[in-house]
Formats: structure tokens, sequence, C-alpha cells
């Protein structure tokens, strides 16, 4: 065993335990700090498969912001170290078994299938080519899509400050 | 066999998908409901960047694919937030099954 498969397995097994326990605790600050740990342990993975840019965009949108406004949210909403109530035993079995028969299922499928990859000479993901690429407008440029996610990015910016704002006055619905 | 590949990945993935899914399932509270909302993104994330690498070292396609889900899972997580929180202002509190009123 090589070093480089010691740290896929220990990032492997830091994503999956993270996971499970993020979805599983019932203490729902401790299920963030896991999350942040499962979205660090993927992080790793982009960064074993060397994609060092889109490893870093994990690190700086999901680590740093996503999760940072997810314990922010909990801070406002949740009074400390009281535990989310248990849930029906039914319903977590039935989850269980809906979990783990799509997941065998899609196990089958992938075993059975044999991809066949390209033969050609492999591209650098280096920001360069990145950079170009996305802003080209030439065949295989990704500029229009971009321009979209702009959009989407300034709707979504002002739909969260006309959904958060404070009505004054006026009208006064419920308390 | 022990040497990590395509299919590991792969399984990394889908196992990270269906945790996420049974987080869903099982989840009352609307913020850890995001959360494994989360974790079924960054596993499709993780699937693009896979095939990318492996099948399709050529092009850089699956990356732009990842780098827009990124950007996209951002901005609907802070729209979810807002919307969070405002549903505690007046309810004040974030189960679902207490935000019964939009039901009809």
């Amino acid at each position: 065993m090589s070093g480089s498969t010691i740290i896929f397995y220990m990032l492997a097994a830091l994503t999956l335990v993270s996971g499970v326990f993020a979805v599983g605790t019932r203490q729902i600050f401790r299920a963030a700090i896991f999350l942040l740990f499962s979205l660090i342990g993927v992080a790793g993975l982009y960064f074993w498969m060397q994609y060092e840019f889109i490893a870093a965009v994990q690190i700086v949108v999901y680590v740093g912001g996503i999760t940072v406004l997810i314990i922010f949210s909990i801070f406002l909403t949740q009074q400390a170290g009281d535990k989310m109530p248990k849930q029906k035993i039914g319903r977590q079995i039935f989850s269980a078994l809906a979990a783990f028969f799509g997941f065998a299922l899609i196990m089958l499928q992938l075993f059975q299938h044999t991809f066949t990859g390209t033969i050609n000479q492999p591209m650098e993901p280096g920001v360069t080519n990145i950079g170009t690429q996305m802003l080209g407008v030439n065949n295989g440029g990704y500029a229009l899509p971009f321009e979209v996610v702009s959009m989407l990015l300034l709707a979504a910016l002002i739909g969260c400050i006309v959904i958060a704002m404070k009505t004054t006055g006026g009208i006064s619905n419920k308390e | 066999m022990f040497t990590p590949g395509l299919y590991h990945i792969l399984f990394i993935s889908t196992a990270l998908f269906f945790i996420g899914v049974f987080g869903f399932l099982t989840r009352k509270n609307l913020i850890t409901i995001l959360m494994s909302v989360e974790l079924i993104l960054n596993s499709v994330n993780l699937n693009f960047i896979a095939f990318n690498k492996y099948l399709w070292p050529d092009k850089l396609d699956g990356l732009f694919f990842t780098i827009f889900i990124i950007a996209i899972a951002a901005a609907e997580a802070a729209v979810a937030i807002a919307i969070i929180i405002n549903l505690y202002r007046s309810h004040h509190s974030i189960d679902v099954d207490n935000a019964e009123e939009m039901k009809y």
C-alpha cells in the first residue's frame, strides 16, 4: 500500500463517518460540526484527485461560508443544550431501509457497468485553462451560464433581504 | 483491487448521497434537513469531478458543472436560512410539524 492509497482511505473514512454522525446525532450543534468535517473530507478528496482549484472553492464556499451560516442560524433559533426529540422507530427503520435498498440498487448497477473513457491528451485543470474556458464565448465556452448564475445570485441576494425584512408599522400579520 | 480508482470514488459519493437521503427522511428540524441537502449536493459534485478526472481528462466540463452547482447551492442555502429565520420569528419553532399554515 502506498501513501496515496492510505490517505485516500483516511479521507473516505472521515467523509463517511462524519456524514453518518451529521445525520444521526440528536444535538443540532454537533450535527453542524460533523457536517463541517464531512465537507472538509470532500475537499480533501478533491485535493487527492489534484483538482486544487475546486478544492479551494469547496473550502471557501462550503466550509467557510455555508457552515458558518448554518451555525449562526442555529444560534438564532435553538435553545442551547437541549436535544431534538426522538423520532418514531418505525419512521427510522423505514428511512434506513429505503436508503439501504437505494444504495444496493445503485451499487449493483455500478459494478455491472464498465466505463470507457477517452484516450486523448489530458488537459491541465489549472486556473489559466479554467478562466479561459469559463469566460470564453467561442465553441465550448461557458460565458452564458456564468452570466445566468450571476443574475441568480443577485436575485437570491434581493430575495433574502425581502424575506428577512421586518414589516414596520402598517399591517401587522400575527403578533 | 485496493488501489483507489473511479469505482471507489463512486462508492463514496453514492454512500454520501444515501446518508443525505436518510437524514432528509428522518429529520424534523428544518436546519438539519438543509444540512442533509448539502450532503446530497456534495456527493453530486464528487461524482462530476471523478468522471471528469478518470473518463474525460481532456475536457473541463465536469469541473464547470461543479462550480455552478456550488454557486447555486450557496444561493439556495442563503434563501432557505432567511425563510427559516422568518418562520422562527412568526411561529417560535422551526419543526416542519408546526408550520402547517401554508399547506392549504
